[in-house]
């Protein structure tokens, strides 16, 4: 069940691999590809159900939310709102519209900001990108050394790994990141307060969004870890002279992080969803704030834009995960 | 508090025939705290007045932004308002949001999760398929979905958390219902002759609702913690109520001069969604335990 044997068995005789039926493993690809077309194109339609449920007229909502007030319009301005957002065809036709527009990359027009919305996701996704990828980054190594540290030991050591982990995990973003920047930022004065694109800046959003997902994932790593602890090949290493950490590194660990693998697209969503509330505690720039700011002024195709692209990138990392467990994990396609 | 969490999954559905051993062990510390600090919240929300010190809403600005002291366990927010007792007059609100979403939640994902595993073929496929596309939406960002449609307000955040944390649970109760259809005593009772609707009431009900005590007091929680996000983002109750997400959202500004405008509202949020998970892993481990 482990990334070490398969990795093995490329390098062994072809025959080991041979009579997995490449053809039934194209349509188990196919079959998963297809699955999550399907639940891209229901996102999809959930989110032009959401805009077409804004109460109201829309065009009169459009222009009320431009000008941030609620007042009565005349035809002329309704028409050309109307017109422009292609309201006046049935819905059927909008919708087709919509679908069609996001098989193309164009998600609409913003209604506050005059914009297209890919034009507002592109300017503000950069900051939100590397604050993910760092969060990822992060709460491997810190889950990857305290699972190491203290997994399977003796004494009270064990119990209180375990409880860190429960407690990380259930800690809520915004005050993980506000201990953080009181701690850091206010008292040891360590990290900026407002974290701008400067390197530096981005280590306490990180750790914020880091923390509990390494919580999270130590949970099931360490009732691998603990399991192949026991394992006969961990007595094998030990008899054949192996330290404790050698064998905790070197063995132990390659059999227990694929629980965590398996999370990691589900790790995805988390971390761009809690990027939405770090970047507005440390007032940060990013698609989150863009978000919330939307959200608040019902700017719904900046809010669908941004929900459908998350979304996305979720189906499509979950899709990759199960992809390559397919690919990795030979057992996995007799079932 | 929780080791004991994971090795009681590999043992579930006694393994051995003996029967259960008559020694009864104290309850475990972490969960008499747990009962203690939810009991402290309940009396908070029904009877309010019993455990404040101060006036929630009385303004003093001769003590704005006083720390924490004697006088003002948790200290004074800018208008000298005292926070203690604004977190002790938040808690129904707080409370009621979380409750509300949960039982939101919980129904649309008992309708939901018991329609696609006891539908018919299309049907049930139809449903789980709308299930699946749901999930596509993390949590958070779906209730941001919501909000966006509904506008901000505390029933709105009802609303948000309820339903976008629907489809989590409705997967959880879906499993639930198929792992108790597919069981050996289903397959007994349909070969004894007994009648679907038999079958559903005596077996397969039982067995489905009774975890379903677990996942409600571990979402409580969670729901709490996501009500509390909206506000915190401007989005759901407005400041000037004591709600505990408001609390922050107000504090957040003063982040700089009183740390405990922030700090203390957050940590009484962390202890009562800590107090919840505590208690429903429990509550979930002494019912695998106690499975016959």
């Amino acid at each position: 069940m482990t990334l070490t044997s398969s990795n093995r068995a490329v390098d062994a005789p072809a025959g080991r691999r041979a009579p997995l039926a490449p053809r039934r493993t194209i349509r188990l690809l196919a079959e998963k590809i297809g699955g999550a077309a399907v639940v891209l194109f229901g996102a999809a339609t959930a989110a032009f159900l959401a805009q077409a449920a804004l109460p109201g007229d829309r065009a009169t909502v459009i222009l009320n939310i431009r000008a941030g007030q609620a007042i009565e319009r005349t035809p002329a301005e309704l028409a050309q709102i109307n017109q422009q957002y292609g309201l006046e065809n049935p819905l059927v036709v909008q919708y087709l519209d919509y679908i069609r527009g996001l098989l193309v990359g164009d998600l609409g027009i913003s209604y506050q900001q005059f914009k297209p919305v890919t034009e507002v996701i592109l300017q503000q996704i950069g900051p939100t990108v590397a604050l993910t990828a760092a969060a990822l980054v992060l709460s491997w190594l810190i889950m990857i050394v305290w699972v190491v540290l203290t997994a399977g030991r003796t004494g009270r050591l064990s119990g209180v790994g375990a409880v860190v982990d429960t407690t990380a995990a259930g800690l809520p973003h915004y005050w993980l990141g506000i201990i953080l920047l009181l701690v850091f930022s206010l008292g040891l004065g360590w990290f900026p307060v407002i974290s701008g694109p400067s390197f530096i800046g981005i280590v306490l959003p990180a750790l914020t969004l880091a923390i509990p997902l390494a919580g999270f994932m130590g949970q099931a790593t360490r009732t691998e870890f603990e399991r192949s602890l026991e394992q006969p090949f961990v007595i094998s290493a030990r008899m054949r002279g192996m330290g404790d950490t050698g064998v905790r590194l070197r063995h132990v660990l390659r059999h227990s992080v694929l629980p965590a693998i398996t999370l990691s697209g589900w790790a995805l969503g988390a971390t761009i969803s809690g990027a939405v509330v770090v970047e507005t505690v440390f007032s940060r720039p990013g698609i989150g704030k863009v978000l919330v700011g939307a959200v608040n002024s019902q700017d719904m195709p900046v809010v669908t834009g941004i929900v459908i692209l998350i979304a996305a990138l979720y189906v499509v990392a979950n899709l990759l995960v199960d992809v390559a467990y397919t690919l990795v994990d030979p057992r996995l396609k007799r079932s | 508090m929780t080791t004991s969490v994971t090795p009681a999954t590999g043992t579930k559905s006694a393994e051995t025939p003996t029967p259960r051993p008559p020694r009864r062990t104290p309850p475990p510390t972490g969960l008499i705290v747990a009962a203690g600090t939810l009991l402290l919240f309940v009396t908070a929300m029904i009877a309010p007045g019993l455990l404040a010190t101060h006036d929630p809403y009385a303004l003093n600005l001769a003590d704005a932004l006083h720390a924490p002291s004697f006088d003002y366990w948790f200290g004074t927010d800018e208008a000298g308002r005292d926070l203690y007792s604004r977190v002790v007059y938040g808690t129904r609100e707080s409370l009621v949001i979380g409750l509300g979403a949960t039982a939101l939640s919980l129904t649309l994902a008992l309708a939901l999760g018991s329609v696609a595993a006891l539908g018919g073929r299309f049907v049930a496929g139809t449903v789980n398929r709308v299930i699946e596309v749901l999930l596509a939406f993390p949590t958070l960002l779906f209730a941001l979905l919501l909000v966006a449609i509904t506008g901000p307000s505390a029933l709105s955040q009802v609303f948000a958390v309820g339903v976008g944390s629907a489809p989590g649970y409705a997967r959880i109760i879906r499993g639930q219902i198929l792992s108790a259809r597919n069981s050996g005593y289903v397959e007994a009772a349909v070969a004894l002759g007994h009648g679907n609707g038999r079958i559903l009431r005596q077996h397969i009900v039982p067995n489905a609702v009774r975890p379903l005590v677990a996942i409600i007091t571990l979402s409580v929680g969670q729901s709490i913690v996501w009500a509390s996000s909206l506000s915190f983002l401007g989005l759901g109750v407005a400041p000037p109520s004591p709600e505990w997400g408001a609390l922050l959202d107000a504090g957040r500004v003063y982040i700089t001069q009183a740390w405990w405008l922030t700090v203390i509202p957050g940590l009484v949020i962390v202890a009562l969604a800590l107090a919840a998970t505590t208690l429903g892993k429990h509550i979930q481990n002494s019912l695998e335990k106690g499975e016959k």
